[in-house]
């Protein structure tokens, strides 16, 4: 009875895996098949592949991404790190604020988050300053929704952290900067490389907010999307196939990084 | 200099790139072509065929949470037991969907809906007439569970994994069975896991403009694809920041409601 159970949830779970995994799977095989056609196998080929580095948009999409994702990513570490910290020193009733302000953007719809930058931006352009929608205005917006992030990585950190030490290493000599570079980052280092990371996953998986700020520049994603609108091709296929294994890969690296962390 | 100086640069930023913007959304809401205050962008949000849409939007949601939660809690509750506390990588399995960009995943469920998607091509080849599939209602449902299971099978995974198990074999000892034990005990204590899980599926879902756009063809729209409408092509700014008002209002309704569901539930607990 007992083994019948545990088959019924075996099974259970398979199907789950099935529903979840069918469509990347099929995805992945027809890939690789020589044409377009989604019920017939017609030979193995790599042609999707190969058609995709001639593919310009998709190239110029794949730089702006890395570009924008490594220049938000960069930017909202050092902003949250430095952020984070002040929090932690100020007065309970100035950091509760800065908290429930740093909720925002995380629990705002990213439509909203989207078009209300759209509209700032369009606004200085047009009354304040020279300020065209593009790859600039792309990492302005995903500096935004990256930074809390960051910010909220590193602040258990800080919290975690002996108050004296930072004292300590005031009386011993060191400058308040000192403190900080020599005594604090080293502290909180773990928080930072993980903020790191997930800020730099948001990026590179955004769509909705790029979509909205980067103008006629287009990521990956955008570019997914407005191909999907017109329909679905083998090259997408292969482009879907290669971020896919590279996410599994990442993911993989990571993994084997934290258990490691964790052992050692 | 103090180290709560170090903030300023980090609070200007929120200030200037959050509550900005939302103030540009506010004010295109309440005024005119011309720059007037006015109710009417609103009023207009509240006209029939925009009551259509959010209720449209807000029954998906709803059914798409539901399914989740009932396809998702099994999966969690079976992934969190002592049958499978061996098999971690299924676990990491089900999540990792989630890590794929969900366009990507989009794109894989029009591969197989599509006009001549892999499921009517299996049909025609066995002599069956090919069905409509994508650009139907179901179609965007289905797109909606593929893309939202993970986050609900996560939560719950966690909170039925935290669970103290003496809590549990105390209720056994004390005589009741496996069934009541899991709707008095189990079910209950896992209600934080299940209230986050409802919100990581209903909010994106409510909000979305992709998936219906995509799987539903342009024919099904939602909330989400009202706006982009309003400020990508009709290129209405006054009704589009409405709407979003709308959607706001919708979410932090949503939200205030959830934590309240959580809050009685987790007292009712202690006072059990």
């Amino acid at each position: 009875m007992k083994r019948f159970f545990k088959g019924l949830k075996g099974s259970y779970i398979a199907l789950v895996l099935l529903f979840l995994y069918s469509p990347i799977a099929i995805m992945i095989i027809l890939s690789f098949n020589e044409g377009k056609s989604r019920a017939n196998w017609q030979g193995f080929s790599l042609k999707w592949y190969a058609s995709l580095l001639d593919n310009s948009k998709l190239m110029d999409a794949l730089e702006v991404t890395l570009i924008v994702a490594f220049a938000a990513t960069l930017a909202s570490v050092v902003l949250g790190t430095l952020g984070a910290i002040g929090i932690h020193a100020c007065k309970k009733k100035y950091s509760t604020a800065l908290i429930n302000l740093s909720y925002l953007p995380m629990t705002m719809p990213d439509i909203v988050t989207g078009v209300s930058l759209m509209m700032m931006m369009v606004f200085i352009n047009k009354y304040l300053f020279t300020l065209p929608r593009g790859m600039f205005t792309m990492i302005l917006a995903h500096i935004t929704f990256d930074t809390p992030y960051v910010l909220f990585s590193v602040l258990p950190k800080l919290r975690q952290m002996d108050p004296n030490t930072y004292e300590a290493a005031l009386d011993l000599g060191c400058t308040p900067m000192e403190a900080i570079t020599d005594v604090i980052i080293p502290e909180i280092k773990p928080g930072i490389i993980t903020g790191a990371l997930l800020a730099l996953t948001m990026s590179l998986d955004d769509f909705v907010i790029s979509y909205f700020t980067g103008g006629y520049v287009q990521n990956l994603s955008v570019v997914v999307y407005s191909a999907a609108k017109l329909g679905v091709t083998p090259d997408m296929y292969a482009m879907s196939t290669i971020m896919f294994v590279t996410v599994l890969t990442l993911l993989i690296v990571v993994n084997k990084r934290s258990t490691l962390e964790s052992i050692s | 200099m103090k180290r709560s100086f170090f903030s300023g640069p980090y609070a200007l930023w929120m200030v200037l790139f959050t509550i900005f913007p939302l103030i540009f959304v506010a004010f295109y809401a309440l005024t005119d072509k011309n720059g007037a205050f006015t109710f009417a962008n609103l009023a207009q949000g509240f006209e029939n065929d925009y009551m259509k849409v959010l209720w449209r939007s807000i029954r998906l949601a709803l059914e798409c949470t539901a399914i989740c939660l009932l396809l998702g809690y099994p999966c969690a509750y079976i992934l969190a037991g002592k049958d499978f506390s061996r098999h971690k990588s299924l676990f990491v399995l089900i999540l990792l969907p989630m890590w794929m960009n969900f366009l990507l995943r989009t794109y894989a469920t029009m591969t197989l809906l599509e006009d001549t998607g892999v499921i009517n091509s299996l049909l025609e080849k066995l002599g069956m007439q090919p069905k409509k599939l994508i650009g139907t209602r179901g179609a965007v449902l289905f797109g909606m569970v593929y893309n939202y299971l993970p986050f609900m099978v996560l939560p719950i995974h966690t909170s039925v994994k935290k669970m103290d198990e003496r809590v549990i074999e105390a209720a056994q000892d004390l005589g009741a069975n496996p069934v009541r034990v899991f709707f008095r005990v189990k079910l209950p204590l896992s209600v934080p896991g299940i209230i986050s899980g409802i919100s990581m599926v209903f909010m994106p879902s409510v909000t979305t403009f992709a998936i219906s756009r995509l799987l539903g063809s342009g024919m099904i729209h939602m909330l989400g694809d009202t706006i982009e409408n309003q400020f990508m092509t009709l290129n209405n700014w006054q009704f589009g920041s409405a709407l979003s008002l709308v959607m706001m209002a919708l979410i932090l309704l949503s939200m205030g409601l959830l934590n309240r569901i959580d809050i009685n539930k987790s007292e009712r607990t202690n006072n059990w």
